[in-house]
């Protein structure tokens, strides 16, 4: 059965500014913690990877997927939807600007597959991407993702 | 066959292209067993391992393995998997 991700989001920001990355992962970190899911610690170690390892998580073109390992931090399982309303570089050498960062916060290594396999299902298709890099507000994408998740 | 799926930090990324790895081999008709792994166990993993998948800034932190290292860009382009895994394995 498909996960409904609009169900899943602990938060959505759409048009968000960011000056560089690190305010982007900022951002979405911020959701996270506005959602109840991670504490501020969870948003450094979030930028911590990335300052770590390279913009690995720049996984397809325009999209990031900001996460940092289990901890402490992480009170729950989450995800939060921040759209930039102006694209930023994370360094990637094929999948730059970014204009969408979802966070994510998960308890363990298993949990949020499902939510995951639904995040790809849904970016994986062209038509619903560009419709949810349009998006204008949380609502419309929250009705963007509700629309993709159900049977055709 | 075994496969190793690696990002840094072994939740995210390394489970999304573990996922669409197993709907190409799948495609396919291979048989085989996917990990996915943080860079740190990776190392380990990847000496008995066939293949590795990773993203282009990670592939140099694995190092010298066994395995053949595959490079993916775009972790939700079934296609450049497909196209990439089918080519390692013939």
């Amino acid at each position: 059965m498909a996960i409904n991700l609009a169900e899943e989001l602990s938060s959505i920001t759409t048009n968000a500014t960011a000056s560089d990355w690190r305010e982007a992962i900022r951002r979405a970190g911020d959701g996270l913690v506005a959602g109840g899911v991670t504490t501020e610690d969870y948003t450094e170690q979030m930028i911590a990877a990335v300052e770590e390892h390279g913009p690995y998580i720049v996984i397809a073109p325009g999209v990031a997927l900001a996460h940092a390992r289990p901890s402490e931090s992480v009170k729950k399982g989450g995800l939060s939807w921040v759209s930039l309303a102006s694209p930023v570089e994370f360094g990637h050498k094929s999948n730059d600007p970014v204009s969408l960062v979802i966070g994510l916060a998960a308890l363990d290594h298993t949990a949020h597959i499902e939510v995951l396999r639904a995040v790809a299902g849904i970016l994986s298709d062209p038509a619903t991407r560009s419709g949810l890099d349009a998006a204008a507000s949380a609502e419309e994408v929250r009705s963007l993702l509700a629309r993709a998740a159900s049977p055709k | 066959m075994k496969i190793v799926a690696v990002c840094g930090m072994g939740i995210g990324t390394s489970v999304l292209l573990k996922m669409n790895a197993e709907k190409v081999l799948q495609d396919l008709g291979i048989d085989a067993d996917i990990e996915a792994a943080d860079i740190g166990v990776a190392r380990g993993a990847a000496q008995t391992a066939e293949i590795v998948l990773t993203s282009e800034e990670l592939a140099p932190e694995i190092g010298d393995v066994p395995a053949r290292v595959i490079v993916i860009e775009n972790f939700f382009d079934l296609d450049e998997i497909h196209k990439k895994l089918s080519a390692a394995v013939q």
